[in-house]
């Protein structure tokens, strides 16, 4: 059997620079990604067939996503690249795959995860209708699928998402009913200066912004989200306003994100120590400047470590891949960390302004009614957390999950994690920090009964 | 359309429309989708239901549309689960939206 490989896991914008750079080293390292095609959720392609040019599908970011997918696309034959395949532990030294009713088990040299982020959701009464989606679910639709989620749609959260997304609806050609922000839009002043280390980011994001007001659609900050109504399918959406009036907006669908949080359940495997991050307020896996975790030879990069998007990605990326590289032994010139870091320090001062402009509204969960789904998985209710609360004691996250059940279904938590961690905080009436958070557990998504090891695994 | 101006389906196709049709059997009836669709299009674009919650709270219609959040899931005939958002529609393909009773499994 050969020498274990370094392997990378992901293949959006970390991952692909990651694997670019051990390959410019003579390494021909793994590739694992559970999508069909490269380039992860912000540059994902369409499928074949599919016929919209790059400026269709990315705007401003299309010269990145053809130069980030032609960079794969190039890579692909020097990697043992592995789309398709789903990560779903790691254990001793190894990670463990599935594809289709195939399992292995494949020892790394080292590990590189780039795992990515999904949408922070803050779960309100009528969110499991059908016809609401995360934000990122409805640009899929759209870039992936040239579909838009509903006929008549409000996107409601906060973040630099939601402007995106009801832009990119409205140029496609959506009807957009509105845009609905929990951020008062005095907090996006006071982060001024941090956005401002990015300037043609912060122009961008303007743009938006003057482009939906010049559609003439609804756009309203500092709003609390109420409900989602319907029978059966979204018939509209309820906030009450900065005011404290209540609004409510006739709509069939919904696009739902307050922000992203970073993939972290295989870091968690991978047994890295976490720490919590006062920022992006979540638990995150610690690491110093140049992606190295707590665990010798397991790095982190891209948004799964912190969210800073993908531009920063694709830097990260590449030093997570130099200082797997040195610590390997190869010869990594410092001049190269100390581009890469220097590139870096502007992002990571610009997502303390994202995070600071559009605050996690994790106050929110303190107010919901006791009827309303947290966990959509297993239905349970922000009254049956706050019961198990009361009733048992349970005064962090993984003893409510026991007792409780919250946090077990299928998603493992991913979707409704945050928020429960907030129900519970403020049930107890400590920070949220206190109640730590759910402990990765394999598989972190579901296998097929017949799934089986090949005949020489095992 | 109906009264309220929705089409039959939740999603609404904005391009991409020339795409060749595939054939595919949901509960037993016929329905058309484009070749490329996720089997979650396909039965979106008419239909607004993809599966029911074993908890009895209502109908489903998927979330995350990227293998996160696992409340898209169908079934085939033969008792074989698939993730709606990240499949993609083969003719002939026949799936239910209800859960085939256990034991099915093959």
């Amino acid at each position: 059997m050969a020498s274990p490989a370094v392997i990378v896991i992901g293949a959006g914008p970390a991952g692909i620079r990651a694997a670019a750079r051990l390959v410019e080293a003579g390494l021909r390292p793994v590739l694992i990604d559970e999508n069909e095609r490269s380039g992860g959720q912000i540059y994902r392609r369409q499928p074949a067939g599919f016929t919209r040019p790059a400026s269709a599908l990315y705007g401003s970011e299309a010269a990145k996503a053809v130069a980030l997918h032609a960079a794969a696309d190039a890579l692909a034959p020097r990697l043992d690249y592995r789309p398709g395949t789903l990560v779903w532990g790691i254990a001793d030294g190894a990670v463990l795959t599935q594809r289709g009713d195939r399992l292995e088990r494949l020892p790394y040299a080292a590990l590189i995860l780039c795992s990515g982020a999904t949408d922070r959701i803050m779960p309100l009464p009528g969110w499991t209708l059908p016809g609401v989606y995360s934000l990122g679910a409805a640009q899929i639709a759209l870039k992936a699928q040239a579909c838009a989620i509903g006929s008549r749609v409000v996107f409601m959260g906060t973040g630099p998402l939601l402007y995106l997304v009801a832009w990119q609806y409205v140029k496609a050609g959506a009807t957009v009913a509105a845009v609905l922000d929990t951020s008062p839009s005095r907090r996006r002043v006071l982060a001024a200066a941090a956005l401002a280390a990015r300037p043609a980011v912060l122009a961008q994001g303007l743009r938006y912004l003057a482009g939906l007001r010049r559609a003439g659609i609804p756009v309203l900050t500092g709003v609390t989200p109420l409900r989602i109504e319907g029978h059966g399918r979204v018939a509209g959406v309820v906030v009450s306003d900065r005011a404290g009036r209540e609004r409510r907006v006739e709509a069939d669908a919904v696009g739902l994100g307050y922000g992203l949080r970073s993939e972290t359940q295989l870091a968690d495997l991978a047994k890295a120590r976490f720490g919590f991050d006062a920022v992006a307020r979540q638990w995150l896996p610690e690491t110093d400047a140049d992606g190295r975790s707590s665990v010798p030879l397991v790095y982190l990069a891209g948004d799964g470590a912190v969210v800073r998007g993908a531009d920063a990605a694709e830097l990260a990326g590449r030093l997570a891949a130099c200082a797997a590289l040195r610590d390997l032994g190869h010869a990594v010139p410092e001049e190269e960390f100390s581009r890469l870091r220097a590139a870096l320090r502007p992002m990571s001062r610009f997502r303390q302004g994202l995070e600071n402009g559009f605050p996690w509204p994790g106050h929110l969960a303190a107010m919901l009614p006791n009827e309303t789904i947290i966990c959509r998985c297993e239905a349970i209710t922000a009254g049956a957390i706050r019961r198990t609360v009361a009733e048992t004691g349970a005064p962090e996250m993984n003893r409510a999950k026991s007792l409780g059940r919250v946090g077990m279904g299928r998603c493992q938590g991913r979707i409704c994690g945050l928020a429960a961690a907030e129900v519970i905080a403020a049930a107890r009436g400590v920070p949220v920090e206190e109640v730590g958070q759910l402990r990765g557990a394999a598989p972190i998504k579901p296998l097929p009964l017949t799934a089986e090891l090949g005949p020489d695994e095992g | 359309m109906s009264a309220s101006g929705h089409e039959a389906g939740l999603f609404r196709r904005l391009a991409e429309t020339g795409r060749r049709p595939v054939r595919l059997w949901v509960d037993g009836q016929p329905i058309e989708a484009l070749e490329g669709d996720t089997l979650m299009v396909a039965l979106l674009t008419q239909g607004l239901v993809l599966r029911h919650s074993e908890f009895g709270d209502g109908a489903r219609a998927g979330f995350c549309m990227m293998g996160a959040c696992q409340d898209c899931w169908v079934w085939t005939e033969q008792g074989g689960r698939l993730r709606a958002c990240s499949t993609t529609v083969i003719e002939s393909l026949r799936i239910v939206t209800r859960e085939v009773p256990w034991p099915a499994l093959p």
